[in-house]
């Protein structure tokens, strides 16, 4: 089982994108659990939000404190918010950033598996916003290989209709120019 | 059966009442009943089912227009939450004395004081005495299966009795996760319209919601008393009925890797999920421990209890609710009064935990099966409480 | 929907002759207790003055005024509580309340 928490802020779609992650998950047959940190949120104050898949019927049903991967949908909460907090040995972290990783892992003081990607960049060319959440998927994906990029196609065609393809584009290019950052 | 598909446990639970062709949903929002408010609203406004959404304004006024819906012969459902249950506390024991089959889900929220959005039982706890048939569910596809079920449990003409599913709020209620919804046409043929025994009519006048001297009250109670205890052997009838058309089975207990075990925790709602892991994990590490889930809360399955703890020798029984002053928590009091009289019983240990939303992982579990080891008296543990 | 009448007792003496939901089957039974009983006083009305406009008829609260024969208005004495409130209203003051005792 792979257990992921997410780190946005209130209003950039992390709730969304746990919800895109889960439902492809069982689109394609695999048991998963998508949540919010449960409690009031407002717009721009930081979020987090969960996932939980796996191959075998998941019965957990408390928080996620020791995660596999981290996903930092927003530069910003770098240095607001612990990100690495309970992130397991040998976890992977993955950082929406256009700074380079070296800066990252000593703002973090991280030796571990580090991914960036300048998603938000992504996020203006293809869709004209800087909403980062699905963009972020192809990131996800790619960094650990729970799920194949078509896996999310039918998500997101259900919940985004005539913008599905340029979330899909969103989502690919960051599948391929996601960087792995160097052993620290 | 049905497809598997990602499904937020509240819309779902929706869904599932959708295809039970409500007449009337009179439900006032409320944190975190409110996705069911929103999605219940959107399924008849946008007329995919023949219904009337009633936008009260409040929780005494929801329960209040199904009494008078479901007294006039419709089905009716309501849903809310903690402090929204609250309000309807005075109406919930009249429309079950007037005998109304309404169906409600609660969103198990912590009761204010001071407010708390987050999971616990402390609103359906003081509701225990109303007189509605109570289920508790441990996940998504029970909040689907026992909401469709509570209706043709309700509505039997040996029980005609309001029915409450409890719905473990954020920690159920705003999951997705995967779940199969049946088509309606299973449904039509499991749940036939509502037949009710009587009904407000100009054609046939009668009268509802009647006064009682002290010389007959004493004899409705116990009419209504009779209905309660005899609505289990329904419940368990529906319980079966469901298994054979959709292969998902339910009983009023349930137990969990129970055979052989010294000690036994009892649970209810969604806890039991992950203390079944707890319990996954000791059993490897050679532990001789189990579960024990009640999904039926009122009326109480004495008998099915006794019979699931029998050998047993310690019951660790969860509690997520307070009696504030009395003897610990409600469902351990009820356990240790059902065991009074018994020759041979194990003892019981009441933890009160996860109060107010507090999370319970795996390794609290563990750890409490480990704390009853030690533990020598049988008072009450308010678990995790920072001295 | 119309519901089937069934036995209605007085009372129920036994627990599970309470009707279920304690449902009361006989259809207007209230009209058998004669409420009227214990009025003080009563009212009268004079015919030559009515002027039939049913004003006594709308306020009475016990609803215990009715039309008669020619248009006119009389209070039911069975259930006539005796509260004045038809006389205080009539117009014309075609209604006085006489005592009970007289």
């Amino acid at each position: 089982m792979i257990e992921i928490r997410w780190h946005g802020r209130g209003g950039q779609g992390a709730v969304t994108s746990v919800e895109m992650m889960a439902l492809a998950a069982i689109e394609a047959g695999k048991y998963a659990q998508g949540f919010p940190a449960f409690g009031p949120e407002r717009r721009g104050a930081p979020v987090m939000a969960f996932n939980r898949v796996s191959d075998k019927p998941i019965k957990i049903r408390s928080g996620i404190y020791q995660p596999d991967v981290v996903v930092v949908l927003d530069p910003s909460l770098v240095g607001l918010v612990p990100v690495t907090d309970g992130l397991k040995p040998g976890g992977i972290l993955i950082v929406n950033t256009a700074k380079p990783a070296d800066e990252l892992r000593k703002k973090l003081n991280y030796k571990g598996i580090l991914f960036t990607v300048d998603a938000t960049h992504i996020a203006r060319e293809e869709l004209g916003v800087p909403i980062a959440n699905t963009t972020m998927l192809g990131a996800v994906l790619k960094a650990t290989g729970v799920l194949g990029l078509a896996s999310m196609k039918p998500p997101l065609e259900h919940r985004f209709g005539r913008v599905a393809a340029k979330n899909m584009s969103a989502m690919k290019r960051a599948f391929s120019e996601m960087k792995a950052a160097k052993a620290a | 059966m049905g497809k598997r598909i990602g499904m937020e446990v509240a819309i779902a639970a929706v869904e599932a009442v959708a295809l039970c062709n409500i007449d009337v949903a009179a439900v006032y929002p409320i944190t975190p009943q409110s996705h069911i408010a929103e999605h219940m609203a959107d399924v008849i406004h946008d007329g995919r089912i023949d219904s009337e959404f009633i936008t009260v304004e409040s929780e005494h006024s929801a329960i209040s227009a199904c009494a008078g819906a479901s007294a006039a012969g419709a089905r009716a459902y309501t849903a809310t939450s903690s402090q929204g249950l609250m309000l309807m506390h005075e109406i919930l024991p009249i429309v079950s004395a007037m005998r109304l089959p309404i169906c409600m889900a609660n969103a198990n929220r912590a009761v204010s004081g001071p407010l708390n959005i987050w999971n616990d039982h402390g609103d359906i706890m003081p509701q225990r005495d109303s007189g509605w048939i109570c289920l508790f569910t441990e996940n998504g596809q029970e909040a689907i299966d026992l909401s469709i079920m509570s209706f043709k449990i309700a509505e039997d003409p040996e029980v005609m009795l309001p029915c409450v599913v409890n719905i473990d709020g954020f920690q159920l209620t705003h999951m997705i996760e995967p779940l199969e919804l049946p088509s309606k046409a299973e449904v039509a043929k499991f749940l036939p319209p509502r037949k009710p025994f009587a009904s407000l009519h100009p054609d046939n006048p009668i009268s509802m919601g009647c006064f009682a001297m002290p010389d007959t009250y004493a004899e409705t109670v116990k009419a209504k008393e009779t209905a309660l205890v005899n609505s289990k052997k329904i419940v368990t009838k529906v319980f079966n009925e469901w298994a054979k058309r959709f292969g998902r089975k339910y009983s009023v207990v349930e137990t969990y890797k129970s055979k052989g075990a010294d000690t036994l925790m009892l649970t209810m709602g969604s806890m039991g999920e992950t203390a079944a892991t707890a319990v996954d994990e000791m059993r490897k590490a050679g532990k001789k421990v189990g579960l024990v889930k009640l999904r039926l809360w009122r009326p109480f399955p004495v008998e099915e209890l006794k019979e699931a703890i029998k050998e047993c020798k310690t019951l660790i029984v969860m509690d997520r609710a307070i009696s504030t002053g009395g003897a610990g928590g409600p469902v351990a009091t009820d356990v240790k009064s059902i065991l009074y009289g018994e020759k041979k019983k194990p003892r019981v240990l009441n933890v009160i935990a996860g109060l107010g939303g507090r999370d319970l992982t795996v390794s609290d579990f563990v750890a409490m099966f480990e704390m009853a080891k030690k533990k020598k008296d049988e008072t009450f543990e308010l678990y995790g409480v920072r001295e | 929907m119309a519901t089937k009448k069934t036995e209605q007792k007085k009372w129920p003496e036994k627990w599970h002759e309470v009707n279920p939901g304690c449902m009361v089957f006989a259809a207007g039974n209230a009209a058998n207790y004669k409420t009227g009983s214990w009025k003080s006083q009563r009212p009268l009305t004079d015919n030559a003055k009515c002027i039939k406009c049913g004003i006594c008829y709308i306020y009475c609260p016990e609803g215990c005024i009715q039309e008669v024969k020619d248009g006119f208005f009389e209070a039911n004495l069975d259930y006539c509580k005796g509260c004045g409130i038809c006389a205080h209203e009539c117009w014309p003051g075609a209604i006085v309340m006489r005592e009970e005792e007289e």
